[in-house]
């Protein structure tokens, strides 16, 4: 019962809009800072984004992003427990270089991305947190394509499973 | 010290099915305690996994993977023997792994 509590954002995304944004550039800040050494993601700024769409061009730099039902991703269609939604992706498409999941209304949209070897079969599942009811993408990403499957989550407010 | 990482793994055909849980309190940093202090964000950023030595896919992790994550994955080309090993790295160094061998 309490975990939806949890992820109902207190504090500094609730406040005024100045001190969301100063929030916002310290958390920047003290991204950069920790994320100098050994960290070789290149997409690692977008964990920090706040909007999907920064997210994707932070991720994919105008790579062509296309619809497919090629990508396969399962998600509750009513998720009782925000903090806890499962979310499978896989996919029959070859040559897949990363799987991303975003999750539209969450504070940061990007949840995981996953960076594939050949040896890795495209079959994750996982689970994330969701804040409020949102659309949830999962972007598979080949050499010179984007492949997007979305979903609607439904997030049921008040705990106890209502 | 971190707590271990359960790791089970079978085998089907040549592909090896893994599933691993990481206790891990995934903290966003936007919560508050019963005295309204912020509690700091600790959240895993980059977890990594290998099949014998060699890497086989990287996970890069915000804030909104959930407390205790859970992930389940596949790997090619696995034999009986095969070593899978999952090492972790949160926001603040704290680092942990965990391996199983396939039959």
């Amino acid at each position: 019962m309490k975990s939806n509590n949890e992820l109902v954002t207190k504090g500094p995304l609730s406040t005024s809009l100045v001190s969301r944004r100063q929030w916002l550039g310290g958390m920047l800040a003290l991204g950069a800072t920790a994320l100098l050494p050994a960290q070789l993601f290149a997409g690692l700024a977008a964990f920090n984004a706040t909007d999907t769409e920064v997210v994707l061009n932070e991720l994919f730099k105008g790579l062509p992003i296309e619809e497919s039902d090629a990508v396969n991703l399962r998600t509750p269609d009513i998720a009782e427990n925000g903090a806890v939604v499962p979310v499978t992706v896989s996919t029959d498409i070859t040559g897949v270089e990363s799987i991303t999941l975003v999750v539209d209304e969450n504070p940061n949209p990007l949840s995981a991305s996953f960076t594939l070897t050949p040896d890795a079969v495209p079959n994750i599942s996982f689970r994330v947190k969701m804040g409020k009811s949102s659309t949830v993408r999962a972007l598979v990403k080949t050499s010179d394509k984007v492949y997007m499957a979305t979903r609607e989550v439904k997030v049921t407010i008040g705990g106890c499973g209502g | 010290m971190a707590a271990k990482v359960k790791i089970r793994g079978k085998l089907s055909g040549t592909i090896a099915k893994v599933k691993l849980l990481i206790p891990h309190p995934m903290e966003t940093g936007t919560r508050r305690d019963a005295d309204g202090t912020v509690i700091p964000a600790k959240y895993i950023e980059t977890v990594t996994l290998y099949k014998n030595g060699q890497l086989v896919m990287t996970a890069n992790w915000g804030q909104s993977v959930s407390k205790d994550p859970y992930l389940s994955f596949q790997v090619n080309n696995s034999a009986p023997g095969d070593v899978i090993k999952v090492d972790w790295v949160d926001n603040m160094k704290e680092t942990g792994s965990g391996e199983i061998t396939l039959k």
